[in-house]
């Protein structure tokens, strides 16, 4: 944190921010230098952390009406339901929490790979950003597990045995995991516990997210890097708050939309059938936000191999500023690029369109294309384009015209010098 | 690249939109326009009240309700029948309490506050007594079933003779909205099968009608409350909107930059 020369006001301030410097921290936090020309698509970090609080917050609530046994899990949903004051208000807002919550990952993570935030020196703050990613996807998977329906049990049943998989040991790893031979009670107590924990988790590596962030500052849509403060920064309050704020209440027109006029949509008919270990639905399906990966593994005819492209499809997100070799972030100045990402945003949509299908015939096909797509665009395409591509020129400040070249403002600066 | 985006769109729109099981189901559902559907959906309680009459009447003497309570028949939003009917429908049906002081369990007449008795004690002769086939609590049946209210609305005037080529085993009917075309539930409903208190004609439409609202209540029975709050709430979420929108242009009129 750059901002060293605040001293409260007053003699209380002045001696508590001696000892713990918190005011120093708010003060920072309000004159924190933001980019003045950040786009709508840059509210969603705020939007995320509304979402991450929202769901601490009902799931508490939910947890003290909610008995987390084989037997009862059902009954108490439903009598959260019924009994609960307002319990169906706090258990729809939790559960279609999750879909907004991912809804918006989602958009925040495109936002990154259009703008190229993840690259130098942001580095760490998006591999944080995907380890916040990976266990939201753990918290949704072992949240749905809870209510204990039908696609409750056979999802967890099919998601726990992927270990199967591992060579040697997969079985044992399988039983440990359940412990027991199936998915039965010790399953549902223990994916309890671990759903309350990973958001406190998740806080924690927020927290540290912002903290990476407030180092090198905001990505902008130029992507270039802005003198701080300057002609080009605003404050971060008001301006960027009340933003925001502007931002999270559109969202929360359509959070509301969903919550009120169709909380069920977004879920599966067969999770309000108890679970019965003897009867199999039809389709098991994991929820929307999951389909792209689940796709992926289906796609691949060896179970194994499929967890491992599984895996490594998230794996490929996480050394994503390695494999993008472009000096330029934003892909406005990179024409070739800006192509490639909206395949890559259309190969997605397709997963996860062929992730709700079932895996067989044309749709099978087209997952199989859909994921060799994947891989292709992050290990060959993306390293390639970064060596080949010729990029516009780009401006060297918001306000000054286009004339350095490089995203880097020293080196632009002095580049424009020798020139 | 427009081009692009919006053929993403409409890939967006039709990806979530999908009915999984659209390909086993060929015929497509009835609707008959339920008033607890839109905005302001609320139920129609004459329509309510008959269709308990109908559930208790027929359906009750293989399916259980046992999440509800007799309690939520006189509760708002429900079929708000007065707490004296209430108690009077439950005073009918006997349940097992106990153990009493002397550890004997004991037969008494149901309360208000006592769940839907079933007519069965356990699911195990449920299925027995219906040829192995459960018949499934009905409590939140219509949010288990993929078309909801439609879908059993349908179920129940589906049944039809088995085209020919079709055999049916004993206990077996052809019901043309069930997948796979087979149930285990012979056509629960026929002309004048309940005679209502309120002298509605019970055809078998009416029937069927009354009962699914009943059963569409009987799962979302806070749908009344969800519809009114949900339209203050976002009626509210509207105007917080335009407001922090014009303070927003106040503020950053300041700034030399688009917001």
């Amino acid at each position: 944190m750059s901002d060293h020369n605040y001293t409260p006001k007053s003699k209380f301030g002045k001696w508590f921010n001696d000892r713990l410097p918190l005011l120093s921290l708010a003060n920072h936090l309000t004159d924190y230098p933001t980019p003045k020309n950040l786009n709508y698509w840059w509210t969603f970090g705020g939007i995320l952390t509304f979402c991450l609080i929202t769901q601490i917050v009902t799931g508490l609530i939910l947890a003290m009406h909610y008995i987390a046994h084989a037997d009862l899990a059902f009954e108490s949903v439903e009598h959260i339901m019924r009994n609960v004051n307002y319990g169906w208000l706090i258990r729809y807002v939790h559960a279609n929490g999750a879909s907004m919550f991912f809804l918006a990952v989602y958009i925040h993570i495109f936002r990154s790979l259009y703008y190229g935030s993840y690259k130098s020196p942001r580095e760490i703050i998006w591999i944080l950003g995907m380890i916040i990613y990976i266990l939201m996807m753990a918290a949704a998977f072992m949240g749905y597990v809870l209510p204990w329906g039908q696609m409750s049990f056979w999802g967890a049943t099919v998601i726990t045995n992927l270990f199967s998989a591992i060579p040697l040991v997969g079985e044992s790893i399988v039983t440990w995991l359940w412990g027991g031979y199936s998915v039965d009670n010790p399953t549902l107590t223990r994916f309890f516990s671990l759903h309350y924990l990973i958001p406190f988790l998740i806080l924690g590596l927020v927290v540290l997210h912002i903290w990476a962030l407030h180092v090198p500052g905001n990505n902008n849509p130029i992507g270039i890097d802005l003198k701080k403060p300057s002609n080009d920064t605003v404050p971060f309050h008001p301006y960027i708050v009340v933003k925001d704020l502007f931002a999270l209440l559109l969202f929360l027109i359509v959070f509301a939309f969903f919550v009120f006029y169709s909380p069920n949509i977004l879920g599966h008919a067969d999770n309000y059938i108890e679970a019965n270990p003897l009867v199999t639905p039809a389709h098991i399906v994991p929820e929307w936000y999951l389909l792209p990966f689940y796709a992926i593994l289906r796609s691949v005819p060896d179970k194994l191999l499929g967890v491992v492209a599984m895996f490594a499809a998230i794996f490929v997100l996480v050394i994503l500023p390695w494999l993008d070799t472009s000096k330029v972030r934003s892909a406005i100045f990179r024409p070739l690029y800006k192509q490639f990402y909206w395949f890559l945003v259309a190969d997605v949509l397709i997963l996860g369109y062929v992730g709700a299908m079932p895996a067989e015939g044309l749709y099978l096909l087209v997952a199989r294309i859909a994921t060799a797509y994947y891989f292709l665009h992050f290990l060959v395409i993306l390293p390639v384009l970064g060596l080949k591509e010729k990029t516009l020129e780009v401006p060297l400040s918001l306000t000054e015209p286009v004339l350095g070249g490089s995203p880097n403002e020293a080196m632009a600066r002095s580049k424009k010098e020798i020139s | 690249m427009r081009v692009l985006k919006s053929l993403l769109l409409v890939l967006v729109i039709s990806t979530y939109s999908y009915n999984g099981t659209a390909a086993e189901r060929s015929h497509e559902l009835l609707s008959p326009g339920w008033s607890f559907k839109g905005f302001f959906g609320k139920f129609d309680r004459a329509s309510l009240q008959r269709g308990y009459q109908v559930y208790t009447e027929v359906c009750a003497a293989c399916h259980s309700m046992k999440y509800l309570s007799y309690r939520n028949l006189s509760e708002a939003g429900g079929p708000e029948f007065s707490v004296e009917q209430a108690k009077i429908i439950a005073s009918q049906f006997e349940l097992t309490d106990g153990p009493n002081s002397d550890g004997e369990m004991f037969t008494r007449v149901a309360r208000l506050s006592d769940n839907f008795v079933g007519p069965y004690e356990n699911i195990q002769a449920a299925t027995a007594a219906n040829g192995g086939a459960y018949p499934p609590d009905m409590s939140v049946l219509v949010k288990a079933r993929k078309g909801g209210a439609d879908y059993i609305y349908s179920l129940l005037l589906g049944y039809e003779e088995a085209p020919e080529g079709i055999s049916l085993d004993d206990g077996v009917y052809y019901n043309k909205y069930m997948a796979g075309n087979k149930i285990k539930m012979s056509n629960p409903l026929s002309e004048g099968i309940v005679t209502y208190i309120d002298g509605t004609e019970a055809t078998e439409d009416q029937m069927a009608r009354d009962v699914t609202s009943f059963l569409a209540w009987a799962a979302e029975p806070h749908l009344e409350a969800r519809h009114k709050i949900g339209f203050r709430a976002i009626v509210y979420l509207i105007i917080m909107t335009v407001l922090v929108y014009f303070s927003m242009k106040k503020l950053w009129s300041r700034i030399e930059s688009k917001i």
